[in-house]
């Protein structure tokens, strides 16, 4: 979508990721998706009586991944504060979360779109607790509620109104999505809500220096639906402004299949939080050696590993692009890039046919039924050839139904090994050259094309096997090229 | 010797020498309870599992068990969730209420051998200063049951003065210990914040909640403390030191001790008070202390502050009790609103309420740094007013209470000057310090206490101090008349 003329869009961002830990924030209980409605919700989580929160310590080293992530300051000592508001799945009344000190402090990410770069600063980053559910259909007349979430760790990633598209702002929720799961502090599965966007969106004339009034466009829960409902909302303001109205601030929500936001409540409604400092809690007071461990147990970056793929592997930025967007699938390509001779054969195989057989069968890398180590052996098969490139193809197909012996084992008991012995071929192709004496005549005063119809014919009688560049160095040698 | 007088020495005495069981020493007193229903100091008592404790405590003194409250009859506050009975915390909110859970403090009176007697009636969340705001009826005070024991841990307070138990437990948000320990001629301890865990103590101000003993003499208030003491995951704000063997220290002499007093705060105390400050200087002057002048110039504002931050932190404590998982729900909620506003309206008392709408006002959105920021800030400086004045003394004398235990009623229909009974105590809460209130005369038949605020964490000098007191006092020793 293009913005309408004369406009300019504001568009900021605050990103809920889930903290993949195994227990909740300020209790013990698992955080697995998909238990028993209430099975995982503990004294603390239910907010009984006497209940006190004792923050969980991996969360915090979690968030500092994410911030030397994003190049940001780590708060030494961060706070935890109250958010009072009733809802019946927030058992105490009250959030807890992290107003006036958050964990993380400014940082920036670097978004790429049409191959221009351009950053996008992050406010800040906080930890809190999530709430549980409401379930408005379970029950006859009544609201269930399942506090399996209740408790379950957030990082809320705020970023300043730097993005100008809805575009933009799908590119920096694709790179936020990115730096938490290769950082893997977060697992990034958006249908099970780990990472959610509220998006503040406004509009002014492209000669306003002022922010126009903004709406906030409420749990948001995939790309589709975010780049959706910030078009709606562009055009929506747009129009209103356009046609003499007042925008009033206000907070909405996004009905996918209408393709429309609708207003939740207005400014004048909205709910004054009283925050105020949690006293069960005490600071988060974080030493420079803690910081610094966790700053050596990063792993590589995906932009670092963009820039490694050009410049050390020699891959095209596409190819590097592709192979470093997901961790776990340029964990893999590195596992074979590093096993093989050539690391571009490998990116070839990766990306194309491993790729291509993944995204036909809908399958993720995580569930792939080829191991890197196998790739390794098909392509060093290839390398010291022993198979050509198409008996490889073939042997790969094997490989995805499944080997139940080596690569090696495969190729040498279905006698899929080239044919590379001169003594072999010779005779071969002197008779498939007698047999076909004006091609061979066409060939010799020079029809190039020529070559490859013998080349094919010997293919085709040997299924496959004739290394090919032996076979055009022997018709050459026959026929006195 | 009188078994509802006796110290935890002396029954642990009579217990490991088998001239007692504690199933008979436990049958004792749930009848003396039964017999003084009158007071009201219970909000549940526990036969059943009583004598079940009783019994498991036989069996384990038996076996040559060691534990050091084997067989002491106690009493708890009914703000901390215990399992087996009820954890009411004295609101209709909570009437029906069963803990799933024990609270640290229960459990570790359990594992030392103690048999709970039952649940002690409070003001409501331990709200208020008489014990007048209990959903279950005020208590009695039983030195004269037309006064008020003190609050909030009055019914703890009438049981041990009564002897319907040998100690209890108390909590003490800004006097809540100290006060009815005042009125009812008890030595109660509120220790530094974070000594005692506060996991399974029902919340009502977090920064400065904080448990205590309730009992005759400091030796009991020194075993009992020991107990209660230590450091719990489950509670952030708990300290990590270790436990010191309080018992032991408190047989120190004091001599040397240098105690600081505050002649310029004595204003508008009652003259009874303001000599039994003097007598008790006398007293602590023939053991060896000294006495010297200190100032506490913010400590007039300490009221204010406290009651600011209290229901502030209270506002947010309490909103748990809505009516969707547990405690008072109202009948036939129209919708959602309708459910909160009616199970609150309903299950909450007065007191509650007013400070539920205090803290929430407080804490509003343009109010914020006009109250509680600047609330915060008195604290601050209540905090530096006393670590100044430790510079100079080992602990502060103060009256614990401007005046003797008041008339039922007397001021219940005026909110400040029940506020303004906590002016002597609030000020150890802000500061998270330790204090002890032990008696030291009567007026007109009613107890006097004054109050030793200590440094951090220096319980055993506060314990010590009150003890070798108590080696020349006779007046923890005195009990009320009993009705014939």
């Amino acid at each position: 979508m293009t913005i309408p003329t004369g406009w300019q869009v504001d568009i900021g961002l605050e990103i809920h990721a889930q903290l993949n830990t195994q227990s909740k924030i300020f209790s013990g209980s698992a955080t697995q998706f998909g238990a028993a409605a209430n099975s995982q919700a503990s004294f603390v989580d239910m907010g009984l009586p006497g209940v006190l929160p004792v923050a969980n310590q991996a969360v915090f080293e979690k968030a500092v991944q994410f911030g030397l992530g994003v190049g940001a300051e780590i708060n030494r000592v961060s706070r935890f504060d109250r958010k009072n508001y009733f809802y019946p799945d927030l058992p105490k009344g009250y959030q807890i979360t992290q107003m006036d000190a958050p964990i993380v402090l400014a940082g920036a990410v670097t978004i790429e779109i049409d191959g221009t770069e351009k950053v996008i600063r992050i406010t800040r980053a906080h930890l809190e607790e999530d709430a549980g559910k409401s379930i408005h259909d379970a029950v006859d007349n009544a609201t269930a509620i399942d506090l399996n979430r209740a408790g379950t760790p957030l990082l809320e990633i705020v970023s300043e109104p730097d993005m100008k598209s809805a575009e933009e702002a799908v590119a920096y929720a694709r790179k936020i999505h990115q730096l938490v799961t290769y950082l893997d502090v977060c697992d990034g599965n958006m249908a099970e809500g780990s990472l959610r966007f509220d998006a503040n969106i406004s509009v002014r004339r492209d000669n306003a220096i002022e922010l126009g009034t903004r709406s906030e466009i409420k749990n948001l829960n995939s790309f589709r639906f975010l780049e959706q409902a910030i078009e709606y909302e562009i055009e929506r303001q747009v129009e209103a402004l356009e046609s003499g109205a007042s925008l009033a601030q206000d907070t909405r929500l996004f009905d996918p299949d209408k393709r429309e936001t609708r207003q939740m409540r207005s400014k004048e409604t909205s709910t004054d939080y009283r925050y105020f400092p949690e006293p069960d809690l005490l600071p988060v007071e974080l030493s420079e050696a803690f910081i610094q461990s966790v700053a050596n147990g990063m792993p590589e970056l995906p932009d670092e590993r963009l820039a490694r793929y050009q410049s050390s592997l020699g891959l095209s930025n596409a190819d590097a692009r592709l192979l470093s967007g997901e961790r776990p699938l340029a964990q893999f390509f590195d596992t074979v890039a590093n096993g093989v001779d050539d690391p571009k054969m490998a990116a070839n195989w990766v990306k194309g046919d491993l790729l291509g057989k993944l995204n036909e069968t809908e399958k993720s890398i995580a569930s792939c039924p080829i191991t890197p180590e196998q790739l390794i052996d098909l392509i060093k098969l290839i390398e010291a050839g022993t198979i050509s490139g198409k008996i490889a193809k073939e042997v790969f197909q094997a490989m995805w139904t499944g080997l139940n012996v080596s690569v090696k084992d495969y190729v040498s008991r279905e006698g899929l090994e080239q044919v590379s012995d001169v003594g072999a071929l010779e005779p071969l192709i002197q008779r498939i050259i007698d047999a076909n004496p004006k091609q061979a005549d066409d060939l010799k005063a020079g029809k190039g094309k020529l070559m490859g119809f013998f080349v094919g014919q010997v293919m085709k009688e040997t299924s496959g096997q004739a290394n090919p560049q032996q076979v055009n160095t022997i018709i050459r040698s026959l026929l006195d090229l | 010797m009188k078994l509802e007088s006796a110290s935890i020495d002396d029954l642990s005495q009579i217990l490991a020498s088998r001239e007692l069981s504690a199933t008979e020493l436990t049958t004792y007193f749930l009848n003396r309870i039964d017999a003084r229903s009158d007071l009201n100091a219970f909000i549940s008592v526990e036969h059943e599992l009583a004598l079940e404790s009783a019994a498991e405590a036989d069996r384990r003194l038996r076996a040559g068990d060691q534990a050091p409250l084997l067989g002491i009859p106690i009493a708890e506050k009914d703000l901390f969730c215990t399992t087996g009975g009820l954890t009411t915390a004295a609101s209709k909110m909570l009437a029906n209420y069963r803990s799933p859970f024990d609270s640290t403090v229960s459990l570790n009176l359990k594992q030392a051998g103690a048999v709970r007697l039952g649940k002690c009636n409070l003001d409501e969340f331990a709200m208020g200063s008489s014990n007048e705001n209990s959903y279950f009826g005020p208590v009695k005070n039983p030195w004269d049951t037309t006064r008020v024991p003190g609050g909030s841990s009055g019914g703890s307070a009438a049981a041990v003065a009564a002897g319907l138990c040998t100690a209890a437990t108390g909590t003490d948000t800004g006097g809540s210990i100290r006060q009815p320990a005042a009125f009812c001629g008890l030595t109660g301890l509120k220790p530094t914040y974070g000594r005692i865990s506060r996991w399974g103590m029902i919340a009502f101000a977090s920064s400065l909640d904080q448990a205590g003993p309730m009992t005759r003499s400091a030796a009991d208030a020194a075993s009992l403390l020991e107990v209660m003491a230590g450091s719990d995951h489950q509670d952030s704000t708990s300290l990590p030191e270790p436990v010191p063997p309080y018992r032991q220290l408190i047989e120190q002499s004091i001599k040397g001790r240098t105690i600081g007093v505050v002649p310029s705060l004595l204003d508008g105390v009652s003259p009874a008070i303001v000599e039994a400050y003097q007598t008790c200087q006398s007293a602590l002057a023939s053991q060896g202390a000294t006495f010297r002048e200190v100032v506490l110039p913010h400590h007039t504002h300490s009221v204010g502050a406290y009651y600011v931050i209290a229901p502030a932190e209270c506002s947010a404590n309490l909103a748990r009790y809505d009516g969707v998982r547990f405690g008072h729900r109202c009948e036939d909620p129209r919708d959602l609103q309708d459910l909160y506003l009616r199970s609150r309206e309903e299950g909450f008392g007065d007191e509650v309420k007013r400070r539920i709408l205090v803290g929430t006002f407080a804490l509003s959105a343009g109010y914020y740094d006009a109250y509680y920021n600047k609330a915060q800030q008195v604290r601050r400086l209540i905090q530096s007013d006393f670590i100044s004045a430790f510079e100079d003394v080992d602990m502060i004398l103060l009256p614990t209470t401007p005046s003797t235990a008041f008339q039922l009623g007397e001021n219940i229909s005026d909110p400040v000057s029940m506020y303004l009974q906590d002016i002597f105590t609030i000020s150890a809460n802000l500061a998270g310090l330790p204090a002890i209130s032990f008696p030291v005369g009567q007026a007109e038949g009613l107890p006097i206490g004054l109050q030793l605020i200590g440094p951090h964490l220096d319980e055993s000098t506060l314990l010590q101090c009150v003890h070798q007191y108590q080696q020349v006092s006779d007046w923890h020793t005195r009990t009320p008349s009993e009705p014939s």
